[in-house]
């Protein structure tokens, strides 16, 4: 299923998202070099790589542009930096003193490094940057560990209302009458709610704000549109979505909320990877185990102890596997220690172990 | 005057089991007779089935004898403290409207932690019949809060209050508030727990976070290793088998041997940390298990 994704020329974007920690990241890098070697020009967007894959795909801390894979023709990674994509793009709309001024503002510096939906807003905005460019036949994206799985869906959204919506028009109002005169605040909840955050948090708050607020009007502009487009863009022919799980009861729950939410959303849902499948085991049933062991040395009985809990483990994970709903699933078996060179990646299955 | 810590905060890298430690260490305190609060702060509902619950509220309910949780909400939060400290109802529901509430718990620099942990600080110093007193001074309603803590990655900003509000508020009562949380926090009044897993990159992290709190000056308790295999003998078998069978059966014990070996080399890199190792309990945690790891930690 993935392989066949991944060398089909329509294929133009792959989204990889799941819980944190069922190897994403790796997934995704493992996807991109894969689709390099069937010699198609591909760009990875990893978010937050461990050390050694980073090293691996030589992206260290000032690689925020895509930049060639060393040894792998055609493969091309960078790394996501969000409040660096932040700031690009308020030095690319704003002139320098006023660029400064957004740059400096608390509001400003909160929002562009830890607003919770700002680093799944920056990664569609680098994508739509990307697909823009023309230059990619294949763009894979690794997608944050969002806190839920509707994050990630709902991120640009929220961040494009909250920038456009009514609060800011309030609060951009009075700041360009000469400031935050109450005298000129016309009804009284809007009184209440001035007066309220001044006790609450210092007067000195509103000229933050409000400072803030009116200089990101004028640079964003059209946030919402942006994420609307943003969004057009994920259900667009030629996208994607791989959901990444392990066969455990936590993320496989989390799996199962990506898929309902891509669903009702109508995003092109792709399949389901499990990943640290357990490998294939000696074929031999728990019950002639069980009879094997009663003749068995003790070297043997404890091998064979072992392999019935094996055997165990495997039947829970085929449990939960089965509880998934997806066109298409691929099992990939547990590699026994942390991949973080192109030969591991490489080595991944992407077709998938065979049940 | 007791110096034990009564608020623990358990942290740990996405994965490795964190919400279900959390539980077991705030079960372990209420079995050991303790009245305990499990706090749970991300909304991610992660605690209530281990509960057998659909979802914690946020208020406390009783979850198990002398055992209180509750999901703490920082929009409910500072609703909550816009109506205690100002009694205006009004005030909270105008705010509301206008988006402030959103604004205030989503962007506002470290303000949703200050409301996060400002109910964890609040249970923690809680006084029979609401007695206001010193801080560190009891008698308390609660023995032990526990929180099961945003990860490791994000631990150490979480609980750094003072830093992150430095540059929203210079004054007002959230000023005040945070500078009383972190005084608590700082204090040996509290405690940092790190669930780690025996494998690599865990184990990367969980030392990463421990530097990060001890600079941060921040009092730093067990390191509870999750899911570590038991250590086991395997001798080498010649039974007359079937080859493929013995082939396979053989590949079964090399792959545990070396899942042992690679245990062993990331567990001896948290040499000098006060280390927890907790058995692997198989993928499915139920009540049971969590009462069963409840009782270990009781004797660790």
């Amino acid at each position: 299923m993935i392989k066949e994704l991944l060398s089909d020329p329509a294929t133009r974007v792959i989204l990889c998202c799941g819980a944190g920690g069922v190897g994403k990241t790796t997934t995704a890098a493992a996807i991109a070099l894969q689709a390099a070697d069937q010699g198609r020009k591909t760009v990875v967007l990893t978010i937050d790589p461990a050390r050694r894959l980073a090293q691996a795909l030589g992206l260290n801390e000032l690689s925020f542009e895509p930049h060639a894979v060393k040894a792998v023709p055609n493969l091309y990674a960078m790394q996501l930096d969000m409040k660096r994509t932040f700031d690009e793009i308020v030095l690319a709309h704003a002139d320098a003193e006023r660029a400064r001024t957004i740059l400096e503002n608390p509001f400003y510096i909160s929002l562009s490094s830890s607003f919770a939906g700002t680093q799944e807003y920056m990664a569609m905005e680098k994508l739509g940057q990307l697909l823009a460019s023309q230059e990619w036949d294949l763009i894979v994206v690794d997608t944050p560990p969002s806190r839920s799985a509707l994050d990630f869906l709902d991120a640009p959204a929220r961040l494009g209302s909250f920038l456009d919506g009514r609060l800011i028009k309030f609060l951009t109002t009075p700041a360009k009458a000469g400031g935050w005169a109450i005298t000129r605040i016309l009804n009284t909840g809007i009184q209440l709610f001035a007066s309220t955050i001044s006790k609450i948090l210092g007067g000195q708050i509103l000229t933050d704000i409000s400072a803030f607020v009116s200089a990101l009007d004028s640079v964003f502009g059209g946030f919402r549109k942006r994420a609307d487009e943003t969004y057009q863009l994920l259900k667009a022919p030629g996208s994607a979505f791989l959901v990444v799980a392990v066969p455990e009861r936590e993320p496989i729950r989390e799996a199962e909320f990506f898929i309902d939410r891509l669903n009702s959303e109508g995003m092109p849902l792709a399949g389901v990877i499990v990943n640290r499948v357990s490998p294939s085991l000696a074929p031999l049933t728990i019950s002639e185990s069980k009879e094997l062991q009663k003749s068995a040395s003790p070297a043997l009985r404890t091998a064979l102890e072992l392999h019935i809990e094996n055997l165990r483990a495997q039947a829970n994970e085929e449990r939960l596997i089965k509880t998934i709903k997806t066109p298409a699933l691929v099992r990939i078996e547990d590699a026994g220690g942390e991949i973080s060179d192109i030969a591991g990646l490489r080595s991944i299955d992407l077709a998938g172990k065979s049940l | 005057m007791s110096t034990a810590p009564r608020l623990h905060v358990v942290t740990g890298k996405g994965g490795t089991g964190k919400t279900t430690l959390a539980a077991a260490l705030a079960l372990s305190f209420a079995q050991a007779g303790a009245k305990t609060l499990l706090l749970e702060v991300e909304g991610r509902q992660g605690l209530a089935p281990l509960f057998g619950r659909a979802e914690l509220p946020y208020r406390e309910v009783e979850l198990a004898p002398d055992l209180w949780g509750m999901s703490v909400d920082p929009r409910e939060a500072l609703l909550e403290y816009i109506e205690m400290y100002y009694k205006a109802g009004a005030a909270g529901r105008a705010l509301a409207k206008f988006g402030v509430i959103d604004f205030a718990t989503t962007i506002a620099p470290g303000l949703r932690d200050v409301l996060l942990t400002g109910k964890a600080y609040e249970a923690t110093r809680r006084r029979p019949g609401n007695k206001s007193g010193s801080t560190f001074e009891g008698p308390w309603v609660y023995d032990a809060v526990v929180m099961d803590a945003p990860p490791t990655g994000r631990i150490g900003k979480f609980l750094d209050i003072n830093a992150q509000l430095a540059s929203l508020a210079k004054v007002g009562p959230i000023r005040k508030q945070a500078e009383s949380i972190s005084e608590l926090i700082h204090s040996t009044m509290t405690t940092v727990h790190i669930v780690t897993l025996p494998e690599e990159m865990p184990t990367q992290e969980s030392l990463e976070a421990v530097d990060e709190l001890r600079g941060l000056d921040i009092n730093l308790g067990h390191i509870f290793v999750n899911q570590v295999l038991e250590e086991r003998e395997f001798g080498t078998f010649t039974d007359k088998i079937d080859t493929v069978v013995a082939t396979a059966l053989r590949k079964e014990v090399s792959r545990y041997t070396n899942r042992l070996a690679r245990q062993e080399k990331q567990i001896a890199l948290l040499d000098e940390l006060d280390v927890i190792e907790i058995a692997h309990m198989g993928e499915e945690i139920s009540f049971e298990i969590l009462e069963f790891m409840a009782n270990g930690l009781r004797e660790a």
